[in-house]
């Protein structure tokens, strides 16, 4: 089972939910895949046992068998390759490492090399196993770190994704694969327009969700008018509370300030689990 | 004419309503919001479009099946896991390099170009505003960004507008570098959290790598008045000037839920210390 959290709009809670929700199971495996901003770890302290670097492959051109033909900048679609009079030009931060000019050199003139854009680290705390990934200063490109983090996932476990927002590259890459989406909104106009746009993503991927309304109290009416014309469930609504916003602030959990969360939580999980056997049994 | 760009790191921190309090206190300006993928800023500046586009970008490889001889060379070369078993490709997966078509030895590939969004000159009680909308689950945010910028200088110029202010995405990544590019000041908006400190600070190297000058404002700071003073301990360190301070207020979310800018709509204290940033800023640049 794989749940991924999103939201569309920054800052309406995912991280809230994604670290009380893994936490309140206990035996899980949390991955935070915000490699640009990642927060999860401030929340969980898990015990970091091992660190690696992501690369990737970028081209190196062999001067002595490049005879200019142009060939890579002609294969090239990001135009990360440019051939000039003399020599071939490479700008490592528009390529995607397809490995295209590499491979159809003429001359095999070109060999990969490996260029780090970040790390990954994979730590513990109790049975909860926890994996992020953090993306260098500079560096453009977070999908290829969240492939990297989702190479951890076992179907057989239990698995909690923490995705960056919006709608585009990343967040496709974090949640694509996941039997579940929870879409973590507020109640304002800013938090309904982008919860739209939120579940416009996941109708296209096919992805099952539900929606968790933060600071539900705050705001407006309209979030609970739509999810009821779209007929969208709501899975939890969590109040604004000054003590939550302070515990966040700090870095602590929700279920350790109070406790009477845990069930919310156990509780938000088996209603997904339920939805989730109901939408493989309608299909 | 300046170029400021409104950036945060984390997300929620109050981005887009700092920058719609500019779009009220900024006399001759262009705004334009570059959070092309979750785009807020229009909800608070109600814009009349005038002007629109359509934006391609990138091209998506469309195998066709009479031709396909289902060699796997595809399949074999593909780094994206684009290419599924019956040879059919993932429109999401793949990232429009062109390997397959390249090396498809029937010539059964063809590389479709997309329609990834839209973008929009639009007049607002403010002045002109310049946005757009990067199409569901689409790829290269960054290039409408670039997009966007591009036409909000065009405008300024031929207005010979004084700014260009700029509602930038959260992140890091590949629009924020996009909406960095070029600008004379990088605002940050942080939040007294340990997640937002965190995140300011990697945005604020991002914005160093860069060579953009940063300007950093702390928002709803009395939520936690230790981690404000953590903040402000670092700016000091680094060289930052913090332009002000906004307290938590239930007047900013009534604000937001009637679509007004905070000069507009907020308490009297907001209003304030809005137009006094806002002062500092301008004066600054």
């Amino acid at each position: 089972m794989i749940i991924a959290i999103a939201s569309g709009k920054g800052g309406t809670g995912k991280t809230t939910i994604a670290t009380n929700l893994a936490l309140s199971l206990g035996k899980v495996k949390l991955l935070d895949c915000d490699v640009e901003e990642p927060n999860s770890y401030l929340f969980i302290k898990p015990q970091i046992e091992k660190k690696h670097s992501v690369y990737i492959p970028v081209p190196k051109i062999n001067s002595d068998k490049c005879n200019l033909c142009g060939r890579c900048q002609e294969v090239c679609a990001y135009n990360a390759i440019a051939v000039v009079k003399d020599k071939v030009l490479v700008f490592d931060d528009l390529c995607h490492g397809c490995g295209a000019c590499s491979y159809l050199c003429p001359e095999a003139a070109i060999d990969e090399v490996n260029k780090k854009i970040g790390i990954i680290e994979i730590g513990k705390r109790e049975k909860l196993e926890f994996i992020d990934g953090k993306l260098d200063i500079g560096q453009a490109m977070a999908p290829p770190i969240i492939r990297e983090i989702k190479k951890h996932i076992n179907p057989e476990d239990v698995t909690i994704i923490d995705a960056p927002p919006g709608t585009s590259c990343p967040v496709i890459e974090s949640a694509e694969g996941s039997d579940f989406v929870i879409l973590v909104t507020e109640p304002t106009p800013f938090g309904l327009n982008d919860l739209k746009l939120a579940v416009e993503t996941f109708r296209k991927l096919k992805i099952p969700f539900g929606v968790v309304i933060n600071r539900s109290d705050l705001g407006d009416k309209k979030t609970l008018d739509y999810c009821a014309e779209e007929n969208i469930e709501i899975l939890l609504e969590i109040p604004f509370d000054k003590k939550i916003a302070a515990s966040y602030s700090a870095g602590e959990l929700i279920i350790e300030t109070q406790p009477e969360y845990k069930d919310k939580f156990i509780n938000l999980f088996e209603k997904i689990k339920r939805k989730k056997r109901r939408h493989n049994e309608k299909s | 004419m300046k170029e400021i760009v409104i950036i945060s790191g984390k997300g929620g921190t109050g981005k887009t309503v700092v920058t719609a309090s500019f779009a009220f206190l900024a006399k001759d300006k262009v705004m334009a919001d570059c959070d092309v993928d979750a785009a807020d800023l229009h909800l608070l500046l109600e814009p009349k479009i005038k002007e629109e586009g359509k934006f391609h970008s990138g091209a998506t490889a469309v195998i066709d099946k009479d031709k396909c001889i289902a060699c796997g060379r595809c399949l074999e070369v593909c780094r994206f896991s684009a290419v599924s078993l019956d040879f059919t490709i993932d429109p999401v997966a793949c990232e429009g390099c062109a390997f397959c078509r390249n090396i498809c030895p029937v010539s059964a590939i063809e590389m479709k170009e997309n329609l990834s969004g839209q973008w929009f000159i639009s007049d607002t009680r403010f002045g002109p505003f310049v946005h757009a909308k990067l199409g569901i689950a689409e790829e290269n945010s960054g290039k409408l960004v670039a997009l966007v910028k591009k036409k909000a200088k065009e405008l300024a110029k031929a207005k010979k507008a004084s700014f260009v202010i700029v509602d930038g995405s959260p992140g890091i990544g590949c629009p924020v570098i996009a909406s960095l590019s070029g600008a004379d000041c990088a605002l940050v908006v942080t939040e007294p959290t340990l997640s937002g400190l965190a995140d300011a600070k990697r945005v604020i190297n991002v914005a160093k790598h860069f060579k953009i000058p940063v300007k950093l404002i702390i928002n709803k700071f009395d939520l936690n008045l230790k981690i404000s003073k953590k903040i402000e301990n670092y700016c000091k360190e680094d060289n930052i000037d913090i332009l002000g301070k906004l307290p938590f207020d239930k007047s900013v979310i009534e604000a937001i839920t009637v679509q007004k800018t905070l000069p507009e709509a907020a308490s009297d204290n907001i209003k304030k210390i809005a137009e006094s940033i806002w002062s500092k800023l301008s004066s600054q640049l």
